[in-house]
């Protein structure tokens, strides 16, 4: 089981009109793994993530996403993922506890489950000293933490996080990612965006996209080695200025 | 002459005190960063200078003009907000237009001021604004900013979800509106925007704890910086975090950082604590520290309070 896949993609495709937003991708993620989804902006990113999370229609080619085909059963792949949008999105006139027991029903969770899953969060990840309060009236930092264990809340077995430290200050994204690693140490498969190049090294494998391609995929250190560049912002600039070949 | 004057500016949100005592320069053609947490003062300040708010005590003079003569401060000051706030149902070339007009001019007079950025956008020029990329949306707020001809340019994290190739292109145009002579004042949470400024302000709790070129804001780090590797990061860093010598240990890239609360050369005992919990392929090397470090130490001591 360790190297079930988790997600699978064969020949993805997405066409709006002429426009190919997603043109024929293909690849794999392994449960527990952390895949970084790089792309410059307007690559095609939030489109694929849009099909993988069974929001939108592929216009060709497969994808099996916690076991589920996309296409088929949308609804079920939505009880098996966890999202997290570059926009914040609780709440924010409710306390962290209001959040947890609305997104839990809208999941379909038992109060029972829900009030032993709220326990669990709090202590997990220290939120005992917010958990009374107005979301509004927190820093970013507690916000990015809040809106993470909501993501999970569900046990979900995989996380979307759309660009999730996106403005975020150096040091609240670093607490960020311990989460993150905490997470997927549990086994938890998470799929992330980012635009800072230092986290794509705390992925176990990345992929870039291309005006729709995925132009290259492998671990951090393997890409470094294949483009012979000093860092991630090196080989990100080589393959994504290496467009329209 | 200077570019952007404040003086003991100071603002408060009931409470909360937003600003506290805040005064700097920012020269023509000089690139001024602000940099601190979320929550620290930046919008703020970027809103009072700009002459969206009023500060409570305090005065900023831009290019010459007092911030209390509004009215010809606005024609001064180019300000792009950190949240798009164009309309996004009109074209790119509708919200220029709109623009031009605000501000008395046509799209046809300011072309030339701005045509170095349009040209990135004039393909797109029938898209609804809405619509475009994130890269896109921020060149077209840009030109929207400088159509006035701003004397001083305030951008709010301009950069924010933007990809490391588009706000290469971002920067290289900063450098040459600075070359024209304008001063220019820009918040940003990328550290590697920062040491693109002439002189970097970092802002904590309202106030400027320090302003000084980004090299020389690095080298006033107190302590010595290591750059740590294992196989298992992140078993590296939870381990670290447990080890009776550290100051404070965080990931970095393809390295942790790696800060002793002890000054001499602990490489040798580091790598022996390391092996000993079976760590592989274990690195560990002195590195210069850089502005991210002294930030990431600011916040820490915050935290830590």
């Amino acid at each position: 089981m360790e190297n079930e896949h988790i997600i699978r993609v064969e020949s993805l495709t997405k066409r709006f009109g002429d426009f190919i937003a997603v043109n024929n991708i293909s690849f794999e993620v392994k449960k527990g793994e952390i895949f970084g989804f790089l792309g410059a902006n307007g690559a095609g990113k939030t489109t694929a993530i849009r099909i993988l999370t069974g929001l939108s229609a592929a216009t060709s080619g497969k994808a099996i996403v916690a076991g589920y085909d996309v296409n088929e059963n949308p609804e079920k792949v939505k009880k098996e993922i966890g999202y997290m949008s570059q926009k914040f999105s609780l709440y924010e006139d409710l306390t962290l506890k209001e959040n947890i027991t609305f997104y839990g029903g809208m999941y379909g969770m038992k109060y029972r489950d829900i009030k032993a899953k709220t326990k669990e969060l709090v202590e997990r990840f220290d939120l005992g000293s917010v958990q009374n309060e107005l979301i509004s009236s927190l820093p970013q930092g507690w916000k990015q933490k809040l809106a993470f264990s909501v993501a999970i809340l569900h046990n979900p077995k995989i996380i979307f996080l759309d660009e999730p430290t996106s403005g975020v200050d150096p040091y609240t994204r670093r607490q960020f990612w311990l989460m993150m690693y905490e997470a997927a140490s549990h086994g938890v498969t998470l799929f992330v965006t980012t635009h800072y190049m230092d986290e794509a090294e705390y992925c176990n494998r990345i992929s870039i996209m291309v005006d729709g391609r995925i132009d290259a995929l492998g671990s951090p250190s393997a890409l470094r080695e294949q483009f012979n560049a000093k860092d991630m912002d090196e080989v990100f600039r080589i393959v994504a200025q290496n467009k329209k070949t | 002459m200077s570019g952007i004057t404040a003086s003991h500016i100071a603002k408060s949100y009931r409470k909360l005190k937003a600003l506290d005592d805040v005064s700097f320069e920012v020269e023509q053609g000089e690139i001024f960063g602000l940099i601190g947490p979320d929550g620290a003062g930046k919008t703020t300040l970027i809103r009072i200078l700009t002459t969206v708010m009023l500060p409570d005590s305090g005065t900023a003079v831009i290019d010459g003009t007092d911030i209390m003569d509004y009215r010809i401060v606005r024609k001064k000051v180019g300000y792009m907000p950190g949240r798009f706030s164009l309309y996004q149902d009109l074209s790119v070339e509708e919200n220029l237009k709109f623009y031009a007009t605000v501000f008395g001019t046509t799209m046809a007079e300011s072309i030339d001021r701005i045509k170095d950025i349009y040209s990135h956008l004039e393909a797109f020029k029938d898209r609804r604004a809405g619509a475009l990329s994130g890269g896109m949306k921020q060149k077209l707020a840009l030109c929207c900013a400088l159509i006035n001809e701003p004397k001083a340019l305030f951008l709010d994290e301009p950069t924010r979800g933007v990809d490391p190739i588009s706000r290469k292109e971002f920067w290289e145009i900063l450098a040459r509106l600075k070359a024209s002579g304008m001063a220019i004042m820009v918040s940003t949470t990328y550290m590697d925007e920062a040491n693109m400024c002439d002189r970097v302000a970092l802002i904590q709790k309202g106030k400027i704890l320090k302003i000084d070129r980004p090299a020389a804001l690095a080298a006033s780090f107190p302590h010595s910086v290591w750059a740590v590797k294992g196989s298992e990061m992140y078993r590296l860093i939870t381990d670290l975090q447990g080890y009776e010598h550290t100051f404070n240990i965080y990931s970095f890239g393809e390295y942790a950082h790696y800060i002793d609360a002890r000054s001499e050369d602990i490489s040798a005992e580091l790598i022996a604590f390391l092996a000993a919990r079976a760590h592989k392929d274990i690195e560990v090397k002195a590195i210069d520290p850089g502005i991210e470090d002294v930030f990431i130490a600011l916040e820490d001591t915050e935290d830590g309070k």
